[in-house]
């Protein structure tokens, strides 16, 4: 008994067996799956049709993708911490409509930028302050009640058409800038940069993790849980204010028909980049990842001349499939556990 | 070691007051009185056994000393000072760190993370806690040279907790403890989902802590532990307090009628 009292806790010797390291390689490529899947669908895609890499389509699949992109991104943290957003579609098409009617009141660019982005964070602070100071159980019932509430309300404000002008500065967006990427691919890098250095270097970024991993022993370290929870919602909707900047950029209007089924391909994008569903897992790689595997299906399959109706099949299948890899990915891990605990000393 | 150990057994330890007293602590839920006038102490250095049958009121009054529950009357006196403890976050900067059943750790999280969660080491300072920048590598080597310090040894410091086994989780959680501890560490049946060996070595870490100089509360059932580490035994009953004495191998049984009631 002495010397195991002197030897300490040695747990190291603990050597996975052949079969936790066959199921540890086998988690690293379901890690990687994702990446994987969207770098030999550009092979395929490459080698089936020879319009696919070039720059003009590119760029189109970078300009359709930006929207998604950011506004996945916004959804990621809400994920991350658990929870969803589903008014993100119906608060981008409310807040370009604010932003139309706010341009034709004769608001400057950086005015009508702001207004929309305040826009997007003010329906997300509502989502957040809900959810949390309403003791709402699952964030579900008030972002559905929002997605209705903010559709609504740009219809009203809109009289239910697309109000078309939008200043040039934030229609530029839509067109060529450096080396012939639409600008909005600009917007999505510098929104992508500020949510590396947030996520990745910041105390917040930090909790939003310890959050999703456990709830309530977020609560008891002391961290304020309440906060993080409103913070991600409000991302989310700033992150939809400036999915409505680069959608009315491309389009030269506002309209309260924007967003449509946004919700689902951001929810999509977040799932499919190989993020966890079950909160805690996932990062800003994922969202992005996961949009442009988005952009590049429907672009392939507008290539093929499949039609539209199917594309919300494929999509939907796709989600099933990494969800699906997301439960295995789980359960493997607890395997991967047990075998390692069972070679303990 | 020695020294503490001996300077707090029985009366020969008037010089280190109590660093955590506890006097008249009640607590109700509706009806049911969960702690009925508790009082108890402990001071650096020595292991406090509380022992108590279930529903005796063990981790209720481990609750209310961590800032889960709030007593409804009862003082709590830290070094000297009366400290209402309203919150988890308020009995952590009393410095009163507690090792839950559930061990609270954040599987997504490495153990270094996991240490610092909600105390993170970062900066600026004029900065509010959440927008500064996390020192990483700093909590990394504290972190390191705490698990050395407590000779816990992991596989992998920066693999995620999900991965880690029953002991090793145990011993992260209890290595936690002790990062911010400078006064009081509780620990809610460390034992209760181990094997042999891992309880073995959990236990060693039970009484490294102690030789570091915390106070340690103890909560546990097997009273071959108690024995082996306890300076003192409070038994709990049915939300009193039915006794206090020093355990040893001559008064177990004396112990165990106590718990029972007999």
């Amino acid at each position: 008994m002495e010397t195991t009292r002197r030897t300490g806790i040695n747990i190291a010797q603990s050597f996975p067996s052949a079969r936790a390291n066959t199921l540890s390689l086998f988690l690293k490529v379901l890690n990687f799956g994702p990446s994987l899947i969207l770098f030999l669908l550009i092979i395929v895609l490459s080698l089936t049709s020879s319009y696919f890499l070039t720059p003009r389509n590119v760029s189109n699949i970078l300009a359709q993708t930006a929207v998604i992109s950011v506004v996945a991104m916004g959804q990621q943290l809400v994920i991350l911490t658990r929870g969803i957003d589903l008014s993100v579609g119906s608060n981008l098409a409310l807040a370009s409509v604010l932003g139309a009617l706010s341009f034709h009141a004769g608001a400057p660019a950086p005015l009508v930028i702001a207004v929309m982005i305040a826009s997007g964070a003010a329906v997300g602070a509502i989502n957040g302050g809900f959810y949390v100071f309403g003791r709402l159980p699952h964030p579900f019932i008030i972002t559905l009640a929002t997605l209705s509430i903010a559709k609504g309300l740009a219809l009203q404000l809109a009289d239910g058409r697309a109000i078309p002008g939008m200043p040039p500065a934030i229609s530029a967006l839509g067109t060529d800038a450096l080396g012939g990427l639409p600008g909005s691919v600009f917007v999505v890098l510098a929104v992508a940069a500020v949510f590396f250095v947030v996520t990745r270097t910041m105390v917040w970024g930090r909790w939003i993790y310890a959050v999703g991993g456990r709830p309530d022993a977020a609560l008891r370290m002391g961290i304020p849980v309440s906060w993080v929870l409103v913070s991600t919602y409000v991302v989310s909707g700033t992150c939809a204010g400036i999915g409505a900047v680069i959608l009315a950029g491309r389009t030269d209007a506002g309209s309260p028909l924007f967003g449509n089924l946004l919700e689902l391909d951001t929810i999509a994008a977040v799932i499919i980049g190989g993020a966890s569903f079950l909160g805690g897992r996932g990062h800003l790689g994922n969202a992005l990842i996961g949009a442009l595997m988005i952009g590049v299906i429907r672009n392939a399959l507008n290539l093929l001349n499949v039609n539209i109706f199917f594309q919300l099949i494929v999509i939907g299948v796709v989600i099933v499939i990494a969800v699906e890899g997301d439960v295995l990915r789980n359960h493997l891990e607890g395997r991967v556990r047990v075998l390692q605990a069972g070679k303990e000393p | 070691m020695s020294a503490s150990i001996s300077a707090s057994h029985g009366d020969a330890g008037e010089a280190d007051r109590p660093v955590l007293t506890i006097t008249g602590a009640t607590k109700r839920f509706g009806p049911v009185l969960a702690l009925s006038e508790i009082d108890i102490a402990v001071r650096r250095g020595e292991i406090l056994c509380l022992l108590g049958d279930n529903g005796a009121g063990k981790s209720t009054l481990i609750k209310c000393i961590s800032g889960v529950h709030r007593l409804d009357s009862g003082t709590i006196v830290i070094d000297g000072q009366t400290t209402a403890i309203r919150s988890p976050a308020e009995a952590r900067s009393a410095g009163i760190e507690t090792v839950y059943q559930d061990l609270a750790l954040f599987d997504n999280l490495t153990p270094a993370q996991n240490f610092f969660a909600g105390r993170e080491i970062a900066g600026p300072k004029w900065l509010p806690r959440g927008l500064r920048f996390l020192r990483q590598r700093q909590m990394d080597c504290e972190a390191a040279s705490l698990l050395a310090g407590l000779k816990v040894t992991l596989p992998r410091n920066d693999a995620v907790v999900a991965m880690m086994s029953g002991g090793q989780r145990q011993a992260i959680a209890v290595a936690r403890s002790t990062v911010f501890a400078r006064k009081v560490v509780i620990l809610d049946e460390p034992t209760a989902a181990l094997g042999l060996r891992e309880s073995r070595q959990v236990l060693d870490l039970v009484a490294r802590l102690r030789d570091q100089g915390n106070a340690v509360i103890l909560i546990t059932h097997n009273m071959e532990h108690v024995i082996e580490l306890a300076n003192r035994a409070v038994v709990l009953r049915q939300g009193r307090k039915v006794g206090e004495l020093i355990p040893t191998a001559h008064n177990k049984q004396q112990l165990v009628a106590m718990i029972v009631g007999a």
